[in-house]
């Protein structure tokens, strides 16, 4: 399929042919031996948490994956499709089997379970810390496959070596961080690969790999959603530009037929894969490549003038249908509150959306538009080297680079919109920049060889070369040097060193199309210049490289439900307190206790504790978290008594205030309010802000003073230190000495951060007290007339 | 409160000695003396009793029998008795003696009996020394039994005054060591008084057989309670050097329950007076040259533990997560490696493991201990000699890379004080090559997954030989081989060509025309040698049908060198001509000028052709 134009990609000067036959008998040796190294590389790179730490479940999604893993290796694939859970959301359980995103547990079970098979007694956990990192090598070769797809096994090695270590997915694929993300970027990357390959050759064999690589995609991660829109697009291009052959609709139908089969067999997807609005693109796009396959091949078999009047036809007919069947379709879609699309779809689509209508959704800080710092943090020089990418993808412009470009466009569309979904960009970024340095490199060595003809050892030659070289240009006589190449790159010279490679990059690439074919001129810099900018680059690439590092090591393996912090004198303090409140929870509470806490704590309480909860990480059922934000937020009377109608036992806090830990639950407050209010209106955000400021010190407001989660956090704070000074807010608090009527203390850790309260049991009635209890309990009727407190009564 | 419990108890005694005074005296032996203490400062009560026994009677005696009354009995985790010689200082006590339950008939049926198996018989008038060791766990009481966290924690402890013997006693003391001076209560009579933390009763003289006069001491408590509820200690031995002892615990305090609040706040600032009762961490003492420690629980490694070791032991100190208040349990493992050849020895052509028996923690009540002792794979007639009663299993565990399993020795025992803390045996056979087997496994395995890729690369797995598309690739492979033969070829052409050019710019700067032509003359040869093995190539190519559509292309290669090649040489022989007639620069380059843009083109094309012939 390589046509004369794409010739243009790499003229090799005739050293270079003379040491071809030498490459591509090592080539794939070198190749094969330098991907085992960056498989290595991209394990070995996130086991920092690990060895600064220990072999634990990060965070707090995959605590609920490594639950899940271990239901599946104790009982077995069946009754993990009918696993109904009574630990969460009490009373309404969640049906794990129908709504969880499998990939990821039973990618993990089956590893868990060969292993084993092969008598290596390993845990279940420490096979799902270590999926992580291993799937990362997986997805590094993934890149290596698309990469090479598109241009050529050089970029595909430099973008592999790129993406093992890119910082971005680092973040979601430490050891221990066990969530889909880990081994949904290689799915993601891998469909990718087949699709590019299924268009490449057309082959039926790579189609069908490729619907089964978007069915593990699909069982992964609930981005799969991103190929089935992207994949689409990329057609649709295709056909508007000009580019449809068969090996388009190859690559293209069978994906969209068995990918949604298939699709539909997950249960989490089930019919979704046909009735919501995130899949109809494809199913348009399944019919527009039906149409112009038809119409080409009309074309083939009519004469031209014939076939002008047939499409005159049809066009006019077509066009009819077309619009009543869009018009039906809208109006199925628009019957819909949303539209069809999903809240977190519609967030993309409209940043704005959540933040209006989903509280929920916005109050999870990955779902935030990004900074500008966290994409240099991110994806650092990459940020840089992807212009240069896709230019480099525009020459020439084949199918395979358009799809790279239409990845990266969307991707970072995407990625601005959600901080989460940096991690779609991530590979993407990588590719375009592996595109980028390799096409650098080439261009670069290539200049050197040139000018040194088999005698690298003397440079006076090489010299001498580059003397006649320019005089010749002097002459004004046609060289091998495009003339304007060199004062051009001597003055980026002068530049930045990064902007420099860059720009020159940019340069290189824009010089190559401008010679037509009949005056086609090698692209050559002076050898000065190319000498410096190699190793310019290859110093950009040790930046790289350092930046990834220190990103492993330092700011991406923490696990965080273990703290560190460095003593004066050096040494290694250690803030295990959430573990030993889960340890405590398990070891001394009943085991059909209910615990409530915030809903960030949900995963972690019935994975390591082992006791029901109210509201989790997952989030499914907004009211019941209003429900758990209400009780935060109100009284502790009507706290009391929505818990109690809830079966609470025991009600767990995060409180940061001694030793300044800062994301705890007084700064997730608001959160709270917010979308406790949302269902239940009389709690209102303005009550607990004083002038628009939320705070917890003298000025605070009493509604705020005398909320729940204010009492539970600060009860008993004021005789740590005698003042009451809360070191995450950095003020005294408000109100320093009260009393728990409802609730008492039963557990506290060691740095204060996990606390736990039960839920003082009724009282008994005694005659003599109700005369007296009456005057302060119609105080708290008449609150009462003003809107229903409780919302269970 | 605490009075009237005692009292009902004591009333319980009261029927109790009644019946024992009904049972016959058993035989002549005379105790002339006993001397009793009770060790009350740690969780186990232990009571030692040095007992001087004398035949009175006319046949000789071979046992002793010790009365236990039942209620104290189940709680009994450990009794020996020791034969005394010599006396003051000189004594020396002599190997452990028999003991084991009897069930002598006519005795009341509210005590339990053990008799004592003396080394020998004792004759009439002879008297014995004996030192007898007896262990019982939950025997003190925690009274309250529910606490808050500010409380005092306060234990019962009940036991007889009088020595319980079915045997007359002469002269007989006891002396009860509580762990603190501060005692709330405890039963009084004749001759009582205390010393400190240290209360005496006696001497009395000349009681009779089941004399019985029951005590209560109320005393305050607060050494660790700690009870492993539950104790599985695997060891697991590895011929290649190592014993790795693995211990899960589950512990909780048993002292009294804790009501009502944990307040962090008080036991932070008050640690004594608000956290008395609780215990915050457990020492462990491993033996010497222990390694690879961890101490973990089912949801990750706990940071709080401290090693110190020296020559003699290995001590770890382990706080678990949270202090443990009275009823509060936790769980954790703890995990060390030994040195094989400290442990396991051979003898006799057998292989035995010697290894303490229980927990290695101070002062720690266990009520069940699972012991499982991994041999390796291959070991065979094993046997266990233990210096006390056990429950014995076997079972298989499989481990890494196992193929058989490994044989597992099971050793169940409730009731288990540090008393235990004796070495056991374990004998078994083992063949040191049985060692290597895993590793030439892995070896194997590795050599036969290369040995098939090699295979995999060298067999052809097309299912028919003869069929057309196959032959069809056969030929397609020739075809590009031979392409690339032709490609070898012109690029070695074009490598001549920059040994002329070269020339020409040696010319240049040096102007030594010999030396130009020279290498004029060797270019032209090689040039025609190569274009000679072009040929047949070429016809080659001519004959294959499947070359077909690469043919084209590259007899336009072929023809563009041989063009590159004349424009060359002519180029050359002006250049070299020009310098022999000694024309200025300018004017040579004038002359060139044409043909250099020919060759340029012509390289272009050339460059192109292989590009395009290289993809195909």
């Amino acid at each position: 399929m390589a046509s004369p134009e794409s010739a243009v990609n790499g003229p090799t000067m005739t050293a270079g042919a003379a040491s071809k036959s030498l490459r591509n008998a090592f080539g794939g040796v070198i190749a094969f031996i330098i991907l085992v190294l960056i498989g290595v590389l991209a394990f070995s790179i996130r086991l920092f948490s690990v060895i600064k730490y220990e072999s634990v479940i990060h965070e707090f999604d995959p605590y609920f994956n490594y639950r899940v893993t271990q239901f599946l290796s104790k009982n077995g694939i069946y009754d993990f499709w009918n696993w109904f859970d009574d630990r969460t959301w009490y009373p309404l359980g969640r049906v794990i089997g129908g709504t969880v995103y499998p990939g990821l547990t039973l990618t993990a079970g089956t590893i868990w379970k060969v292993v084993n098979s092969l008598n290596i007694p390993l845990s279940v956990e420490t096979v799902c810390v270590f999926t992580a990192p291993i799937f990362s090598a997986f997805a590094s070769w993934a890149a290596y496959l698309l990469t090479k797809e598109v241009k050529g096994p050089g970029a595909g090695l430099t973008a592999a070596a790129l993406l093992a270590m890119v910082p971005s997915y680092i973040s979601r694929s430490v050891a221990g961080s066990y969530d889909n993300e880990a081994v949904a970027i290689f799915a993601l990357v891998f469909t990718f690969y087949l699709y590019i390959k299924t268009l490449n050759t057309g082959s039926l064999f790579y189609a069908t790999l490729n619907a089964l690589a978007y069915f593990y995609m699909v069982c992964s991660w609930g981005g799969y959603t991103f190929i089935i829109n992207l994949i689409p697009m990329h057609v649709l291009l295709c056909i508007v530009t000009g580019r449809y052959s068969s090996r388009l609709y190859i690559a293209y139908a069978p994906l969209v037929v068995l990918g949604t089969l298939l699709a539909s067999l997950v249960p989490v997807v089930g019919f979704n894969a046909v009735l919501t609005s995130e899949h109809f693109a494809s199913f348009l796009v399944f019919i527009i490549i039906h149409v112009v396959a038809l119409a080409y091949y009309i074309k083939g078999i009519l004469s031209p003038k014939m076939f002008k009047v047939a499409v005159t036809l049809v066009v006019s007919v077509g066009l009819a249908v077309c619009c009543a069947v869009i018009a039906i379709l809208i109006a199925v879609v628009a019957s819909s509150p949303t539209k069809g699309w999903s809240g977190r779809s519609l967030t993309l689509l409209d940043p704005t959306y959540a933040s209006k209508y989903i509280p929920i959704i916005a109050s999870v800080s990955e779902h935030q538009p990004p900074t500008w710092p966290s994409y240099f943090m991110d994806i650092n020089v990459l940020a840089f080297l992807v212009p240069a990418g896709i230019i480099a993808c525009f020459m020439p412009l084949t199918d395979s680079s358009s799809f790279v470009i239409l990845y990266i466009v969307t991707s970072v569309y995407f990625s601005g919109v959600m901080v989460r979904l940096m991690l779609v960009l991530a590979p993407a970024a990588c590719i375009l920049s592996g595109i980028a340095l390799s096409e650098a490199f080439n261009v670069l060595t290539r200049s050197i060889k040139f000018q040194l003809p088999g005698i690298a050892g003397n440079p006076s030659i090489a010299v001498r070369m580059w003397r006649i070289m320019s005089t010749s240009k002097e002459n004004g006589s046609s060289t091998v040097v495009a003339p304007n190449d060199i004062p051009k790159t001597e003055e980026a010279a002068k530049e930045k060193p990064a902007k420099k490679n860059r720009k020159k990059e940019k340069e290189n690439v824009e010089k190559k199309p401008t010679p037509s074919k009949t005056e086609k001129r090698l692209l050559v810099l002076p050898l000065e210049a190319s000498v410096i900018a190699v190793l310019l680059l290859v110093l950009l690439g040790a930046f790289y490289v350092v930046h990834c590092v220190w990103a492993a090591a330092e700011a991406y393996s923490a696990p965080s439900i273990v703290l560190t912090s460095h003593s004066n004198d050096g040494g290694l303090h250690v803030f295990d307190d959430f573990r030993e409140a889960y340890s405590w929870l398990s070891h001394n509470t009943d085991v059909d206790d209910k615990v409530a806490s915030w809903w960030d704590y949900g995963y972690q309480t019935t994975a390591m504790a082992n006791r029901t909860v109210l509201v989790d990480n997952n989030t499914w059922n907004n009211t019941h978290i209003a429900t758990v934000g209400t009780a935060m937020s109100s009284p502790e009377k009507q706290a009391w008594e929505i818990f109690h109608s809830l079966d609470v036992k025991y009600v767990l806090v995060v409180f940061g205030g001694v030793v300044g830990y800062p994301s705890d639950d007084i700064n997730k407050f608001l959160w709270m309010v917010r979308i406790g209010g949302g269902v239940f209106p009389h709690i209102k955000e303005p009550d607990y802000l004083r002038d628009g400021q939320y705070r917890i010190d003298a000025q605070a407001t009493p509604t705020m003073l005398n909320c729940l989660m204010y009492k539970l956090s600060y009860f008993r704070f004021v005789e740590t230190d005698g003042k009451g000074f809360d070191r995450v807010r950095r003020t005294e608090i408000g109100k320093k000495h009260f009393k728990l009527t409802h609730f008492e203390e039963v557990f506290t850790t060691h740095h204060w951060m996990v606390r736990i309260y039960k839920l003082k049991p009724q009282r008994n009635r005694i005659r003599g007290k109700t005369k007296k209890s009456k005057s302060s309990r119609s105080v708290s009727s008449k609150r009462d007339v003003r809107g229903k407190r409780n919302p269970w009564h | 409160m605490a009075v009237g419990i005692g009292f009902r108890r004591r009333l319980d005694f009261l029927l109790l000695v009644i019946a024992i005074l009904s049972a016959p005296v058993l035989s002549d032996l005379i105790l002339s003396k006993v001397e009793r203490q009770i060790d009350l400062t740690s969780q186990i009560a232990r009571i030692s009793s040095t007992i001087k026994a004398e035949n009175d009677g006319s046949s000789s005696v071979s046992e002793i029998l010790l009365a236990i009354p039942e209620l104290q009995a189940k709680n009994l985790a450990y009794l020996t008795a020791r034969v005394i010689e010599g006396k003051g200082k000189a004594r020396t006590s002599g190997l452990a003696l028999t003991v084991e339950p009897a069930n002598p008939k006519g005795m009341p049926p509210a005590l339990s009996f053990y008799s004592i198996v003396l080394p020998k018989p004792l004759a009439n008038g002879d008297s014995v020394t004996l030192d007898v060791l007896a262990a019982f766990t939950h025997s003190l009481r925690p009274f309250p039994e529910k606490i808050t966290q500010a409380d005092i924690h306060l234990v019962l402890f009940q036991d007889t005054g009088h020595y319980l013997s079915p045997y007359p006693v002469k002269v007989q003391s006891l002396a009860v060591k509580l762990p603190q001076a501060r005692i709330e209560s405890y039963t009084k009579l004749d001759n009582t008084k205390t010393l400190g933390s240290e209360i005496k009763y006696g001497p009395y003289e000349n009681l009779p057989p089941f004399s019985y006069s029951p005590i209560a001491i109320h005393f305050e408590a607060n050494q660790a309670f700690a009870v492993a509820r539950e104790l599985v200690r695997e060891i697991e031995i590895s011929h290649w050097g190592n014993v790795q002892v693995t211990e899960h615990y589950d512990i909780v305090h048993g002292g009294a329950m804790s009501k009502g609040e944990f307040s962090r706040l008080d036991y932070q600032s008050k640690p004594q007076i608000r956290g008395a009762s609780a215990f915050k961490h457990l020492v462990a003492k491993l033996p010497p040259r222990a390694h690879s420690i961890y101490y973990r629980d089912a949801i990750g490694n706990i940071s709080t533990s401290h090693v110190r070791g020296d020559s003699k032991k290995t001590e770890i100190l382990i706080e678990p997560r949270y202090p443990l208040f009275g009823g509060w349990r936790t769980a954790f493992t703890i995990g060390y490696g030994l040195p094989l050849h400290d442990f396991v020895f051979e003898s006799e052509g057998k292989r035995f493991l010697n290894i303490s028996f229980g927990s290695p923690m101070h002062d720690i009540v266990t009520d069940s201990i699972t012991l499982k002792v991994v041999l390796p794979e291959g070991s065979k007639y094993f046997s266990v000699s233990t210096p006390f009663a056990v429950q014995q299993e076997e079972e298989i565990k499989m481990s890494h890379l196992d193929i058989f399993g490994r044989p597992v020795v099971v050793l169940k025992k409730a009731n288990v004080v540090p008393e235990h803390n004796q070495f056991f045996q374990v004998y078994y056979k083992f063949n040191a090559l049985a060692m290597l087997m895993e590793p030439f496994m892995l070896i194997t395995g590795i050599f036969f997954l290369f040995v098939t890729c090699i295979v995999y690369v060298h067999v052809d797995l097309s299912i028919s030989k003869s069929s057309a598309s196959y032959l069809a690739k056969l030929q397609w492979d020739e075809v590009r081989a031979t392409v690339q033969q032709i490609q070898n070829i012109i690029n070695q052409c074009l490598s001549t060509h920059e040994k002329l050019e070269a020339s020409l710019r040696d010319l240049s700067r040096t102007g030594d025309v010999q030396a130009c032509k020279a290498a004029r003359k060797a270019a032209d040869g090689l040039l025609k040698e190569l274009s000679k093995e072009l040929k047949p190539l070429i016809a080659f190519l001519q004959s294959t049908p499947p070359a077909a559509h690469i043919l084209p292309k590259v007899e336009e290669l072929v023809a563009k060198e041989r063009e590159l090649q004349e424009r060359l040489m002519a180029k050359h022989s002006t250049i070299v001509d020009s310098y022999e007639k000694k024309l200025g620069g300018k004017e040579t380059e004038n002359r060139v000028a044409s043909v250099q843009q020919k060759i340029v083109a012509l390289r272009q094309d050339i460059e192109d052709l292989m590009e395009y012939i290289d993809e195909i």
